[in-house]
């Protein structure tokens, strides 16, 4: 006889086995509750994480960036496709978790409410943010849950496309003339820290760490993380010849990597509820592409309820 | 003959760019997922497109112009393209009308070209009419399916249909460039294209209930320069870097 007790052994078996866990398997509840959260808020990252550079694309300055920046826009939507396909493996459609968005129920990255007001914006979202979301995400490859390792794998690839290509912005800008300089330094000093927040709190006062951990959806914690990233990241800088706009950095021969002055978790906290300089403008277009959308969508599958119907009646006939 | 051809070659070029531009507005204000992807794909291969002549435009003009010169550094009168590929998107119904409309010509321009007595621009014409046939199939589906759709769907077709109908047939009546290229035998005969261009149109509009009534007086000016207001604001938008920060590379 199969109890709770047994089906939740071979749960943690095949986890500390490293095997992954399918849909078709027994989870815990709360295993289940978690990755719904997390696949469903990093999905509608990529949709809103579509905004801030699509603002860029009617503006992009030669056609090479023009249709680099477009294809790059295009991925991100491919990325919330896959991410709302593994989600629909744990029971919950696309439909009900954009109406989680859409109303407000539902959180996505606090990076996209920062505004883009430069051309270098699209340079230092590639590096920072395409390279704080592959740190972030790389671990997730090896995530316990099958299909959302798998999508993770697919996306990370592209990401780390997005930030070689961001990084080639930013040289060709501090490569270019003062005021381009001046530009990609400008961009770097507003999108440093949001970076670093992309890593969540820290360790010390994160609450969903622990059971993740265990169920190996995540592998290591926010500090380890936005550490590798600092430490990735501040000689591209230095390489290229921009500053990282934090006058406590400085590198720890012990520790073999940068310390680093405090992150303003206040500013953190007022972006994520609702007060960063663009969570409404985020949100009004995104319910505007819905509600604009939604005579096309009915229509659409009118359409096919009707074609689908006279197909089945050939078929019959 | 000279000026003809790069005439011919930069309003072929532009048709595509504005188009494509046109299109990128949509890029994450799509209905679906999928169609936003969809759309910027089309959105791609158009600017693509528009690429490859506009470096053949900076080849035979061998003046140390750039592909960027031509759609970053023009002014509004110095595009040729028609009226309709800068017609604002408005709503998907429009989107997807204007999009037909032009899909019609393109592939049969695309075809026609491919044999063109310019071997350069039968090659582009080649490389460019298998994305045009899939472009193609794509706007007649999105005709079809809003046609049948609900009673609001094709309300909105309908309109889009009236609404656009006037600027359909400047993509067939020869300019001033076409004319001296049809001569040379670098452009095919637009008699034959506007054949099948509309034997296409004609069927899909059935199929998808729509009525096409020819309009009485149609628009155009767009192959000699002369605009539409919509025009000036999309070059405000696209040229903003390049008109802002003269002479640098990006
Ligand atoms: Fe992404
Ligand atoms: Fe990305």
């Amino acid at each position: 006889m199969t109890t709770i007790a047994s089906l939740e052994d071979k749960f943690y078996q095949t986890i500390d086995a490293e095997e992954k866990i399918e849909p078709k398997d027994w989870m815990p509840d709360d295993y289940r509750k978690t990755l719904v959260r997390q696949i469903s808020q990093h999905a509608h990252s990529e949709i809103i994480g579509m905004l801030p550079e699509g603002n860029w694309i009617t503006r992009a300055p030669s056609l090479k960036r023009k249709l680099a920046l477009l294809a790059k826009v295009q991925d991100e939507a491919g990325h919330g496709l896959y991410l709302y396909a593994a989600c629909e493996t744990l029971g919950v459609g696309r439909d009900e978790l954009l109406d989680q968005l859409h109303t407000g129920k539902a959180k996505y990255s606090s990076i996209f409410n920062y505004p883009t007001i430069t051309w270098a914006d699209m340079g230092a979202i590639g590096w920072l943010v395409d390279g704080a979301a592959i740190m972030n995400q790389v671990p997730l490859c090896r995530c316990s849950y099958g299909p959302y390792s798998r999508a993770m794998v697919r996306v990370c690839k592209e990401e780390s496309f997005h930030q070689r290509q961001g990084y080639e912005i930013m040289t060709t800008l501090a490569k270019g003339s003062e005021e381009q300089k001046a530009m990609a330094q400008d961009a770097l000093n507003r999108w440093w820290w949001p970076s670093l927040m992309m890593f969540g709190p820290n360790d010390s006062v994160s609450t969903h760490s622990e059971m993740s951990m265990r169920w190996k959806i995540k592998r290591f914690s926010n500090d380890e993380l936005r550490q590798r990233f600092v430490d990735m990241t501040v000689p591209q800088a230095e390489l290229i010849g921009l500053t990282i706009p934090d006058p406590l950095l400085k590198f720890n021969e012990e520790k073999k990597g940068y310390d680093f002055g405090p992150i303003d978790w206040d500013e953190f906290k007022m972006v994520v509820n609702g007060h960063g300089p663009c969570n409404e403008e985020r949100m009004a277009a995104r319910l505007k592409a819905h509600a604009d959308g939604e005579w096309v969508r009915e229509a659409a599958s009118a359409h096919a309820a009707r074609k689908s119907n006279s197909e089945s009646r050939l078929k019959t006939a | 003959m000279q000026h003809s051809r790069l005439k011919f070659i930069l309003q072929w070029a532009d048709n595509s760019m504005i188009l494509g531009q046109r299109l990128s507005e949509w890029c994450g204000h799509g209905p679906v997922l999928e169609h936003d992807i969809a759309l910027t794909n089309i959105a791609l291969d158009l600017i693509g497109e528009a690429r490859y002549l506009y470096q053949y435009a900076a080849v035979l003009e061998a003046n140390g112009k750039s592909e960027d010169d031509y759609p970053f550094l023009r002014k509004e009168q110095e595009f040729f393209n028609v009226l309709l590929v800068e017609q604002p998107n408005e709503d998907w119904a429009v989107t997807m009308v204007r999009q037909f409309m032009f899909d019609c010509h393109h592939l049969h321009f695309l075809n026609g070209m491919s044999g063109s007595d310019d071997p350069h621009l039968s090659e582009i014409a080649l490389k460019t009419a298998k994305e045009a046939r899939y472009h193609l199939k794509y706007s007649s589906d999105w005709v079809i399916r809003l046609g049948d759709g609900t009673a609001e769907s094709k309300t909105r077709m309908q309109d889009a249909l009236d609404k656009l109908a006037k600027f359909q047939n400047e993509l067939f009546i020869p300019g001033e460039a076409e004319v001296e290229m049809i001569k040379v035998g670098i452009c095919p005969d637009m008699g034959s294209i506007r054949e099948k261009a509309f034997a296409t149109f004609d069927e899909v509009i059935k199929e998808a209930g729509l009525t096409f009534a020819k309009p009485a007086v149609g628009r155009s000016g767009g192959k000699n320069g002369i605009h539409s207001e919509h025009m000036g604001y999309l070059l405000a938008t696209m040229q903003y870097m390049q008109r802002t920060y003269p002479g640098l590379d990006w």
